[in-house]
């Protein structure tokens, strides 16, 4: 592809990428945040198929799809105002977030320009799906498969810990506050 | 679309993701921002495995792992998130002052 024309394209993703990032947290609806989550992750995986990791890229849009469907249930299930017809502005510490998020972009934006990273471009992107596919069951197979079964144990655990039912009685058993007179109604 | 440019975006995500996360009050928003530093985290990985490591298939792998590590990280949150709105009725990080129920 030309080169003008990748820097363009490469551009709209990256400024788009940031500026959807920057909407989660500005925007009145939870549910809209987690569109614009989708969209950055969305900008962050185009970027990645024109750097020439194209399965990495599209594997990641598919996955945040899926992720950001969940999470927008989620929303609608547990959070007040989903849909945004009142303004919610929920911060805590706000300027020492703004602090934190300042210091760690400006380190980490000024470390490319600090360090002399190796100049090694890739030399045959058009083949890197083939060499995921054989590094994922070849050299690879052993952390490929404990990641597997790190995302099989996560689905007991979630579930575990989600199920209304433990393995020691109801959730709500045991977990009310203690009444601070003995005899006296616990608070609930 | 230099290792430098792409880098730097990879830290404006990171940094909008440290700025939610810390800022956020309700849970699912703070995961939001767990979820955009790993993005960040992911494009940087891109970056250096195109064009400064040769396009060495390890780093793909590498990048497949932290795809992993944000599986886990929502999947175990969102399972606590709804533990914790059942227990006590607590959907931001300001009613949960104390650990012990």
């Amino acid at each position: 592809m030309n080169g003008l024309l990748t820097d363009a394209i490469f551009w709209v993703f990256a400024i788009g990428s940031v500026i959807t990032a920057f909407r989660v947290f500005r925007t009145d609806s939870m549910m809209r945040a987690a569109f614009y989550l989708l969209a950055s992750f969305a900008g962050v995986g185009g970027i990645l198929v024109l750097l020439g990791a194209e399965f990495l890229g599209m594997v990641l849009i598919l996955m945040m799809a899926g992720e950001m469907l969940i999470m927008a249930i989620v929303m609608v299930m547990f959070m007040m105002n989903p849909a945004g017809l009142n303004p919610m502005w929920m911060v805590h510490q706000h300027r020492i977030a703004v602090a934190a998020g300042l210091v760690s972009f400006f380190a980490l934006a000024s470390v490319p320009f600090l360090v002399d990273f190796p100049d090694r471009p890739a030399l045959r992107p058009e083949e890197a799906t083939a060499e995921l596919g054989t590094e994922l069951l070849g050299d690879s197979m052993l952390v490929f498969q404990t990641a597997g079964v790190a995302l099989l144990s996560t689905m007991v655990g979630a579930i575990a810990i989600a199920n209304r039912n433990g393995r020691f009685g109801e959730a709500e058993d045991g977990s009310q506050e203690p009444a601070a007179e003995p005899g006296t109604e616990s608070r609930p | 679309m230099t290792l430098e440019t792409v880098l730097v975006v990879a830290a404006a995500l990171f940094g909008l993701g440290v700025y939610g996360a810390l800022s956020q009050q309700s849970f699912v928003m703070l995961v939001m921002g767990l979820e955009l530093m790993i993005n960040g985290a992911i494009l940087a990985l891109g970056a250096f495995w195109s064009r400064s490591a040769g396009g060495n298939p390890q780093g793909q792998m590498l990048a497949v792992v932290f795809m992993t590590v944000m599986a886990v990280e929502m999947s175990l949150g969102f399972a606590l998130i709804t533990n914790v709105y059942r227990v006590r009725r607590a959907d931001i990080t300001e009613k949960l002052r104390r650990l012990k129920g």
